[in-house]
């Protein structure tokens, strides 16, 4: 089994303690760190923009790269010693993140992802915009595991109807009453 | 050369230093250009030589007066300001993501306002970039608040925007009354920013860092009191009705003179701070505007233009110069509307800075002419921002647009 952990700013400490009792002894598995080309871009761009002022700084974009590279070579790193365990590949990749993430994810046969996005408001739109995409195009399993705190289960409001339990009717409004099908919450972390 | 010929071509003109200007052929210099096309517009006489002689007169000073503030922040930065700054916002933040967007928040608008919008862009958005990814933090929210504040946060001082240094010209107002009517406004954009782009980027806003953000740079003391000396010499040379361009410039040479000397920059890395080609191209689009708006398009103009200094008329105003800052570029937009904004007194010139500085966030690039020629050629170093990015311009520039000119409004009645 091939397993890859894609590790994000603010959350890849958690993810690397959430899935580390849940990944088989006997996988493969490798951890993945994506520079944001995006970002790189708005700070190139903005200067490039500023009419008049020809080439303000040749190669500024490069010398962030090689930055933004470092930092995530090393958060990589991190991440392997806080797994504890042998043999764990190191990716990484540079591009649009979330495209990136899903190409990275080709060969693997299980994608393990922290939630991003805003964790106080649960509910439809809180998975942020990238693990959405993840989740949408992964082309295997995929793992969405808490970074922090596992929400306790009555962080659910009550159903809109008066707390009527209807079976029959399919799930909908703001939060549907059954746990989302995929998030397997292990019992020793609720 | 006269009449309806005349201003044709120096329309065309106008157009192709613009049209260069924004696709940098073969990457040369803009001013390769300008130049011989504001030489053209001499030459032919669409522009006379004493309107030329009295436009250049207003200039010079005024680009003096960026050389200096461009060298300044340049060799501030070759002594290392802006990576102390960098290191002293990772520590302070202490690995919180929202205490380093309002460190970012703080510094950024410090820098702009004091060493203009062009330092921020060119020299602190790298930093800040660095000092996220270095904490291991998400750097979009950062790097998105220093480019928003480049714009935002350059209205208070005449030098904080080279929009700002053409229209203090203008206005006939002091650097001091300057910053007196601006500061609310300036206040009220930063403030707007803040609160759109902390709900904006609440999903990146998260977790803590527990790594420290790398060396610490210790805070080169003589260019932040050269820095501080200058600043204090604006409000000075102003009360005593000298031009603040020479505190300026004698703050550059204090700074210039020892950093060369000690080998940390040489005199070309002097020059290329004060960037001759870029100094060059404002006077050329000066000359080349000032001969369109004098060949009839500036009664054309200041019959478009809202007079008054009704809260209306001032909003009105700011919207106008905010869409043709994002049509033809703000320093354009700023050289065609003054004239007739300046016939109105302070409060119209206002009214056109906050348009013409806050608006370009529209587009990130300056204007849609760049923005689409940027994505069409797609061959320039870096790439325009996504739609999640002009997103973000939509949902803050008209309400910085609509604040900042309120308090405008307001600081008119209360400063005068």
């Amino acid at each position: 089994m091939y397993v890859m952990l894609w590790l994000a700013e603010g959350t890849w400490e958690g993810c690397v303690d959430a899935a580390a009792p849940l990944i088989p002894g006997d996988a493969r598995v490798s951890l993945l760190y994506v520079v944001a080309e995006d970002v790189l871009d708005a700070a190139g761009a903005a200067a490039e923009g500023l009419m008049g002022r020809w080439r303000p700084r040749p190669g500024l974009t490069e010398q962030m790269a090689a930055e933004a590279t470092a930092s995530g070579e090393a958060l990589v790193a991190a991440a392997a010693g806080l797994l504890g365990r042998a043999d764990v590949g190191q990716v990484i990749r540079r591009g649009r993140v979330e495209r990136e993430v899903v190409q990275a994810a080709e060969a693997a046969d299980l994608l393990v992802a922290a939630r991003d996005g805003d964790r106080s408001r649960l509910g439809p739109h809180s998975l942020g915009p990238a693990t959405r995409f993840v989740v949408d195009h992964a082309p295997c399993a995929v793992l969405l595991v808490w970074p922090d705190e596992v929400p306790d289960i009555d962080s659910i409001p009550p159903h809109p109807e008066g707390g009527r339990r209807d079976h029959s009717a399919p799930p909908h409004g703001p939060h549907p009453p059954r746990p989302a099908h995929g998030e397997p919450l292990p019992p020793d972390r609720r | 050369m006269s009449g309806v010929p005349a201003e044709v071509l120096a329309i065309v003109l106008l157009g192709a230093t613009l049209v260069v200007a924004v696709v940098r052929p073969r990457g040369l210099p803009e001013a390769v250009v300008s130049v011989p096309a504001a030489a053209l517009v001499l030459a032919l006489g669409i522009l006379p030589l004493h309107v030329a002689a009295e436009e250049a007169r207003s200039l010079g000073p005024t680009i003096g007066f960026l050389a200096a503030v461009l060298v300044l922040a340049g060799i501030a930065e070759r002594d290392g300001l802006f990576a102390a700054a960098g290191t002293w916002m990772a520590a302070a933040s202490r690995g919180r993501p929202v205490a380093l967007l309002a460190l970012v928040f703080v510094v950024g608008s410090t820098v702009t306002a004091i060493l203009s919008l062009d330092a921020t862009v060119v020299l602190l958005t790298p930093v800040v970039f660095v000092t996220a990814v270095r904490l291991r933090l998400q750097a979009r929210p950062h790097v998105y608040a220093c480019t928003h504040l480049a714009n935002s946060a350059s209205l208070l001082l005449p030098v904080s925007n080279l929009t700002n240094l053409l229209a203090y010209r203008a206005s006939g107002l002091s650097f001091v009354r300057f910053g007196a009517v601006m500061a609310l406004p300036w206040l009220a954009a930063i403030a707007v920013e803040w609160l759109v782009l902390r709900r904006f980027f609440a999903s990146d806003l998260v977790g803590r860092s527990v790594t420290d953000g790398g060396r610490r740079v210790a805070l080169p003391i003589y260019p932040v009191a050269v820095i501080a000396l200058t600043l204090l010499g604006f409000f000075v040379t102003s009360i005593v009705h000298i031009d603040p361009a020479f505190a300026a410039a004698a703050g550059a040479v204090a700074l210039v003179v020892p950093t060369v000397r000690s080998g940390k920059a040489s005199l070309r890395d002097v020059a290329r701070a004060a960037d001759v080609p870029f100094l060059a191209f404002v006077l050329a689009l000066g000359l080349i505007v000032s001969a369109v708006s004098y060949r009839g398009l500036g009664s054309a103009v200041d019959h478009l233009v809202p007079h008054g200094s009704s809260l209306w008329s001032l909003l009105a105003l700011a919207a106008l110069a905010a869409v043709l800052a994002n049509v033809i570029n703000n320093l354009p937009a700023v050289l065609l509307l003054l004239p007739a904004a300046a016939a109105g007194g302070a409060g119209p010139v206002m009214a056109v800075l906050i348009g013409v500085n806050t608006g370009p966030n529209l587009t990130y690039v300056g204007s849609l002419a760049t923005l689409l020629w940027r994505r069409t050629v797609r061959r320039h170093e870096a790439e325009p921002p996504t739609s999640e990015f002009l997103r973000l311009g939509a949902l803050t520039v008209p309400p910085v647009l609509l604040v900042a000119t309120l308090a405008l409004w307001l600081s008119l009645r209360v400063v005068g």
